[in-house]
């Protein structure tokens, strides 16, 4: 018994050294800034540049968007395909795994061709018309993970019976999505929310080549110019990676618990 | 006479509300067939029609005839190496970890610290990555200092180097590995306690076990998984930018630098370097679903 146990152990241990030496590498990294000792002062750098503050703000209201169009997006898709249209089923899921398999920079670079100043949606001409399309790229980004998040949660619960009842009480369509599936779904809209968080927070290949100051393309630049700099940006994004997998793990906690107890 | 009619109006009548309701459902949809549309087939399509026009939109084979220089082959093969090592790298050691989560008969605390961890690293790609391992298998990064301080071995001086075929690789399977693990432990699940236990009483040892029930049920799943761990690889561009700069000869970076400032002068070159991106994850992919579909067929 013991002896079979001690490959699983080495295994963990081998995984564990592989994904926690890197960290404690950065980290030491990040503290090396004054000769002969340990200080903070690549972060306190980091933290009061203007410049992070500019692109990190940019960056959230962008993840921000992206949460809020692909959740209207995906939720009634798939609410819909549960009760109306199971037949386009293959069909709607093969689109959102298709961003799975085009990598990210051919779509921009399709993208940069099809929607530049001179064609028929010059998406690309002004500020606010590139900030739609990048917002619109994250959406296509994250919408494999969105929909995986929605359809399992939509399939936890008996769409039809809620829709039926809703519909027996005198509720229109809007009521229906908005007051009786969305917050059946929550957990699993939140879930979703935050892994396109965690993406979008630190994308570079778009947002570089659409042009826009985020955070990714900020990265980039420190990275190429700074020495210790990146390395306490590469903690604080490990950090901001790190809270949105907790909040994800906490959030399905919670029905999980519930569900036990019944 | 009456009872006729009626007969003679129902069906046409409730044919007609069908056609009426199922146009009325397919308007549910449209706005998300209209997003895919604008974001994901005509942007594809606008680079796979391009891969075979000239500059005046002329019919042509040339684009993909100049993929088949030397710069650009080389390129590709490198992606591929890239990706094809950290891919089968990153399924091999993802296989025993979620071995050792799932069936390894560990404490209880293991599995879930190792799927949330799991689920941080397989996010953290990307520039960050880069970062991380510069800093950590740079020239002067932790392990690289320790490595000479204690064992007084250089491993630069072996011909390693970050920046090239092997520490790209190194790093991918940092969100490799992980991804392995977040997709494999569901199939391991699906591993029935009753077949190990089936198997033992007919007096299989345990390598009979895995060679012949186990393995054959897992690995369309694995190989599966590998292949989209190969698309994964090859489709990333900002760990390994973050890491080379543009000094790298990997597809994504050339068409990077390509969309960035034209360095292959040649708009319609560009879109075959896409179309080639497209066709190797295409395939990678359809080989998934094809041996996915074989596999089933097998477990029957």
């Amino acid at each position: 018994m013991k002896r079979a146990k001690l490959g699983p152990w080495l295994a963990i241990v081998f995984g564990m050294l592989y994904f926690v030496i890197p960290l404690i590498g950065t980290f030491e990294f990040s503290l090396r800034v004054r000769r002969g000792e340990y200080s903070f002062d690549a972060y306190r750098t980091v933290l009061t540049d203007p410049r992070f503050q500019s692109s990190f703000l940019y960056s959230t209201v962008l993840a921000l968007a992206t949460i809020v169009v692909g959740v209207l997006l995906v939720v009634p898709t798939a609410y819909w395909i549960q009760l109306r249209l199971p037949k386009l089923r293959p069909i709607v899921e093969f689109i959102t795994l298709m961003p799975l398999v085009i990598p990210a920079i051919v779509l921009v670079f399709g993208y940069l061709r099809i929607y530049n100043s001179s064609s028929l949606l010059p998406l690309t001409g002004s500020e606010w018309s590139t900030n739609l399309l990048l917002t619109c790229s994250y959406v296509t980004l994250a919408l494999p993970y969105m929909y995986r998040a929605v359809d399992t949660g939509l399939r936890a619960i008996d769409v039809r019976s809620l829709t039926e009842a809703a519909e027996s009480l005198g509720a229109g369509w809007p009521t229906i999505l908005f007051k009786v599936i969305f917050p059946n779904v929550r957990v699993a809209v939140l879930s979703g929310a935050f892994l396109t968080f965690a993406i979008v927070i630190g994308e570079f290949t778009m947002a570089s080549l659409l042009d826009r100051p985020a955070f990714g393309p900020y990265l980039q630049l420190m990275g190429a110019n700074r020495a210790y700099e990146p390395s306490a940006l590469a903690i604080i994004a490990f950090v901001i990676t790190w809270a949105c997998m907790g909040l994800i793990q906490l959030l399905g906690r919670g029905p999980a618990a519930a569900a036990g107890k019944r | 006479m009456a009872q006729q009619q009626d007969i003679a109006v129902q069906p046409s009548l409730a044919a007609r509300m069908k056609v009426d309701q199922l146009s009325w459902s397919w308007l549910g949809v449209m706005p998300f067939f209209i997003f895919a549309l604008l974001f994901l087939i005509i942007p594809t399509g606008f680079l796979i029609v391009g891969g075979f026009q000239d500059a005046d939109g002329h019919f042509t084979f040339a684009n993909i005839a100049n993929l088949f220089q030397p710069t650009i082959l080389s390129a590709y093969w490198i992606s591929i190496k890239v990706s094809a090592a950290s891919a089968i790298g990153g399924a091999i050691i993802g296989f025993f970890l979620a071995y050792a989560g799932v069936i390894g008969d560990l404490p209880r605390w293991i599995r879930p610290t190792l799927m949330t961890f799991c689920g941080v690293a397989s996010n953290f790609a990307g520039l960050p990555l880069a970062f991380a391992f510069l800093a950590t298998l740079g020239r002067a990064g932790l392990v690289t200092a320790f490595l000479i301080k204690y064992f007084d071995f250089n491993i630069y001086s072996t011909g390693f180097n970050l920046l090239s075929f092997w520490g790209l690789a190194l790093t991918y399977l940092y969100f490799q590995i992980p991804l392995m693990v977040l997709i494999l432990t569901p199939a391991l699940d699906g591993l029935k306690r009753e077949w190990r236990e089936a198997s033992a009483i007919l007096g299989a040892s345990a390598w009979q076990y895995w060679r012949y029930i186990a393995l054959p049920a897992l690995w369309p799943a694995m190989l599966g998984t590998t292949l989209l761990l190969f698309a994964n690889a090859f489709g990333a561009v900002a760990t390994a930018y973050g890491l080379a700069g543009s000094s790298l000869n990997i597809v994504t970076i050339l068409l990077y630098a390509q969309i960035r400032g034209d360095v292959l002068h040649d708009q319609n070159l560009g879109y075959a370097l896409a179309l080639g991106m497209i066709l190797v994850t295409g395939i990678s992919n359809a080989a998934y679903i094809w041996l996915r579909a074989r596999g089933e067929r097998g477990m029957r």
